[in-house]
């Protein structure tokens, strides 16, 4: 363990209300910590920059599972094990299910919190795509109240997101309207667990009389952040999947995402096969 | 009672299994500091000052530089050029320069940040093209470690008359050994009492060797102590003698027991993998098949040190022209320097290789050689002794590691063996320079062949010893075995027997022509491997392995099985997953997450076939098998994929990054 331990500190919280007013009193000086699935591999590696953290891996405010006619909403604290329990999220939002399943291992999926994926902003996580092509919407709280963002447009920049220093995601909301939809996911990692991704694609689409009505794209890893590629669906929607519509939505794709090179992989590689996904999941429509 | 041949359960499996078995880091002695090593960020410069910063209390600390040592500033391999610390001028990143001792490990971390090095930088050189080509001289007057050359028949008069010349540029990667248990050591030094270093290592003797020159003491003075060891793969060869001469120093100034274990960050971006390679391969064949000619050229990248670059040059220049009859060879190879951190040996590979889902299939024949190289044996003289009790239990006494190998479980059965007693009445003795002698390194598949001979010849030595003093009739049970011990050893005192090695008759090697046997046997094997290559992702996956071997006699089946099984295991991440990423010298992808091995799920069934031909002069008719399930995997892997796609690769690590080079950017 490389970081100086004394320098830290990781104070329980007894309450949302406690967390929450901690938070406020002292704004930016402590962050959340709750499943410590990607802080604690920092912290073991001594790159852990921030020291002063509230504990809020207790608070019953964040937990659970709630499904209502409408929605179904996760509370922050769901894991990777809870989500792949739930029969709800296993019928109607399989890719949700999926994405949990091939992130970390089985103690990472113990751990590890929705959450706290949305809330480590990596462009690589594993659920995000599958979020945004859900239409989640966040609920954020904070000692002044609480209120909804949609989660696509949610991540600003690496790393940025429209939350406040002050504020904690208590829940994500997802709309049941997706079980009609055809899903596709594909993570590419290269090993078949314990990876993180080079390419994560998530989409839905409804095709009527082989035309595609409804589209919804995501990607991670190639940009800044998670991204919906809405000029991509456009150029999709409705038309019908051949050659020529492929061939298309190759080519907008390629404007629309900004893949790099890394020590993970290179820009080309991710380009050519974010536009090889895509291809695979158009031509499974016909 | 049979025990050749037969599963017996692993002598220290017991207390794996559970929790027993007592690693280096769950030792602790009393009074213990934890001590740390200060390393160059840059790969080649000159210190200029050194400087202890920040809020620490550094008269806490026992901190040592190259001033601080007794006796020479080097690690004693095979050169003397690698020092333990930099004194002036560093060669490579990550190179020692202080050392750091604390009883607080977390403030020894916080320490360890705080001290400023100042370094002028000079040029460096990354490539073999680089260092070949002599861009900045980094080693020596030409940065050549080593060089060798094999001439066989007339090579330069076969390509006239040749019907085909093929040839090829072929390029393996660096790979991390990846051993569980990172390295790591306790020493206790002074003056008065000497150096002990118990650690977790392949090689206690060469520990004890470098440590003698380091501190300038007699071999007395000198113990090391292998205890438990969580894998080697070649990676804890020579490395464990830096580490163990670190902590040692750390001792001798402060007086007291000093541990270190590096964390896997620190043991992947420091410590030795598996060298580079650049080979050209021309080869002469006539329209009926045969092999008229080879010309070879092969270079290693050794990293900024010799260590044991000369070692692994020998086996791949031996190895280079595969298990093929030509009449005209010609190998040149060479073994060179850049400034990155050291290659040391690992688990040896050659690879001489010759809808969206496409699937093919390929395979290898090749062999490798068993024991040291060339004359290696003969100046290593291995001994390894075996000693009775007044109880009848035969303990064996050997420097032969077990690293979960199988050294233990074999020695035990080899000697139940020969002797005929139960294989619960044998021990092997832990290896501890103070007790035991020097059986030789535990590397280059030698230690079931070579000193598992030298076992069965000590244990015999026992039964004459008995028969001699006319206390063993022929035909003995275990419990005349045991009256006769009990009355030699009233009579005469200890019973021990020692057996030292000698090369079996008409096996002969001359250093100076590298001609005749480069070793006294070798392992043959055909291996197939069938792939499937996803063009939408460009990734490979092997899908189902059969490994063929020819080993001798096989002593363990499970053993002898997980042996290939493992070994192959590697090999399909050597040659698709494991791509160590370099940046001036340095490997930046040091930590598991980044550096992508197989997991489970990646790796097919591997079906294993032994066909067992007795080998005269190894011990029960066994040969090695260690290294060489390392060899066979790229060379058939790559040819599948070749079958699969059309697409010829030369290089390893494949990644699907390159892959997609290969097949054209072609799209599913």
């Amino acid at each position: 363990m490389r970081a100086y331990l004394p320098e830290y500190e990781l104070k329980p919280a007894a309450s949302l209300t406690e967390a929450l007013t901690l938070l406020s009193d002292e704004p930016g000086v402590w962050k959340p910590f709750a499943g410590g699935t990607d802080l604690m591999v920092l912290f073991e590696a001594g790159k852990l920059l921030h020291k002063k953290f509230v504990n809020i891996w207790n608070l019953p405010e964040l937990r659970g599972i709630e499904v209502t006619p409408e929605f179904v909403t996760l509370g922050a604290l769901t894991t990777y094990t809870d989500v792949q329990a739930n029969e709800v999220l296993q019928q109607e939002f399989p890719m949700l299910c999926q994405a949990a399943s091939e992130t970390g291992g089985l103690a990472i999926q113990n751990r590890g919190t929705l959450g706290g994926n949305i809330a480590n902003a990596s462009p690589a996580g594993d659920s995000p795509p599958a979020l945004l092509v859900y239409d989640a919407e966040l609920e954020l709280v904070s000692t002044q109240g609480s209120r909804f963002v949609p989660y696509n447009g949610f991540h600003t920049g690496y790393k940025q997101m429209r939350m406040r220093e002050d504020e904690l995601i208590k829940s994500i909301h997802l709309p049941r309207v997706s079980k009609p939809l055809l899903h596709y996911y594909r993570k590419v990692g290269t090993r078949k667990a314990q990876a993180i991704s080079k390419i994560c694609f998530a989409a839905v689409t409804q095709v009527d009389a082989s035309e595609i009505k409804e589209i919804r794209i995501a990607l991670g890893s190639v940009a800044p952040t998670v991204i919906r590629c809405s000029r991509t669906e456009d150029v999709l929607r409705n038309r019908k999947v051949n050659a020529e519509t492929i061939s298309a939505a190759r080519l907008e794709l390629a404007r629309e995402i900004s893949p790099i090179d890394d020590i993970r992989s290179t820009a080309r590689y991710r380009l050519r096969v974010a536009q090889n996904v895509l291809e695979d999941f158009l031509t499974s429509l016909n | 009672m049979q025990t050749i041949g037969r599963p017996v359960p692993r002598k220290e499996g017991r207390d794996k299994v559970t929790g027993q078995a007592r690693y280096v880091d769950d030792l602790i002695f009393p009074e213990m500091l934890y001590g740390a090593t200060v390393r160059s960020a840059v790969a080649r410069g000159r210190i200029k000052k050194i400087s202890f910063e920040g809020n620490i209390p550094w008269d806490e600390f026992t901190i040592v530089t190259a001033k601080d040592i007794p006796g020479e500033n080097c690690v004693a391999l095979i050169l003397l050029d690698q020092p333990y610390l930099a004194d002036e001028f560093i060669n490579h990143p990550e190179e020692p320069i202080l050392l750091l001792a604390h009883p607080d490990k977390h403030l020894l971390e916080e320490a360890r940040r705080n001290v400023q090095l100042e370094i002028e930088p000079l040029p460096a050189i990354f490539t073999l093209e680089d260092s070949l080509n002599r861009k900045e001289i980094i080693w020596g007057e030409d940065n050549l470690f080593k060089s060798y050359k094999v001439e066989k028949g007339n090579v330069d008069e076969v390509w006239q008359s040749a019907d085909f010349i093929i040839e090829g540029e072929y390029e393996t990667g660096a790979q991390e050994q990846l051993y569980i248990e990172n390295n790591g050591v306790i020493a206790i030094a002074s003056p008065e009492d000497g150096v002990t270093v118990w650690g977790s290592m392949q090689c206690p003797y060469y520990v004890h060797k470098a440590l003698l020159k380091l501190f300038g003491l007699p071999e007395d003075k000198i113990r090391v102590v292998q205890v438990e060891t969580g894998g080697g793969f070649g990676g804890k060869e020579e490395y464990p003698s830096m580490i163990a001469g670190h902590a040692a120093l750390l001792s001798w100034k402060s007086g007291r027991p000093v541990k270190i274990v590096y964390d896997r960050a620190e043991d992947m971006a420091s410590t030795t993998k598996r060298h580079p390679s650049w080979t050209k391969h021309r080869t002469a064949v006539s329209r009926d098949g045969k092999l008229l000619g080879m010309e070879i050229d092969f270079v290693i990248d050794g990293g900024a040190y010799a260590t044991l670059s000369a070692v692994v040059l020998s086996r791949g220049t031996i190895h280079a022209a595969g298990p093929y009859s030509c009449p005209n060879v010609r190998i040149k190879s060479r073994a060179v320097a850049t400034n990155a951190p050291p290659h040391g040996e690992e688990r040896f590979a050659e690879s001489n290789k010759t809808s969206r889902q496409k699937k093919g299939m390929g395979f290898a024949s090749f062999m490798h050689g068993a024991g040291f190289t060339g004359s290696g044996e003969k100046y290593l003289e291995s001994v390894v002794g075996a000693e009775a009790t007044a109880d009848g239990r035969v303990r064996i006494l050997a420097a032969s590691t077990e690293i979960g190998q199988g050294t233990n479980t074999i020695f035990a059965q080899i000697a139940a063996e020969a002797l005929r007693l139960d294989y619960d009445s044998i021990e092997v003795a832990k290896p501890d320079t103070g007790a035991v002698p020097n059986s030789g390194p535990t590397v280059a598949s030698r230690t079931c062949m070579i000193v598992g001979k030298l076992v069965e010849s000590a244990v015999l030595g026992l039964k004459q010893t008995l028969s001699g003093s006319g206390l063993l009739k022929e035909n003995y049970t275990q419990e005349d075995f045991r009256q006769a011990c009990r009355s030699y050893i009233e009579q005469h005192g200890a019973l021990k027997s020692y057996s030292k090695y000698k090369a079996p008759p008409g096996i002969n090697w001359d250093d100076e022509k590298y001609e005749g046997d480069a070793y006294g046997a070798y392992a043959w094997a055909v291996y197939v491997a069938e792939v499937t290559i996803d063009t939408v992702t460009y990734e490979a996956r092997v899908d189902d392995f059969v490994a063929v071997q020819e080993v001798g006699k096989v002593i363990h089946p499970i053993l002898a099985a997980g042996q290939i099984e493992g070994g192959v295991a590697q090999a399909i991440g050597y040659t698709l997953f494991e791509n160590v990423v370099w940046k001036d010298g340095r490997m930046i992808n040091n930590q598991m997450t980044n550096y992508i091995i197989p997991t489970a799920a990646d790796i097919p069934p591997i079906r294993v076939f032994f066909e067992e031909n007795p080998y005269a002069y190894g011990p029960a008719g066994a040969k090695g098998i260690g290294e060489l399930p390392m060899d066979g995997a790229a060379p058939a892997i790559l040819n599948a994929i070749e079958n699969a796609t059309g697409a010829s690769i030369n290089h390893i690590p494949l990644m699907p990054e390159s892959l997609i080079e290969a097949l054209g950017g072609e799209s599913g």
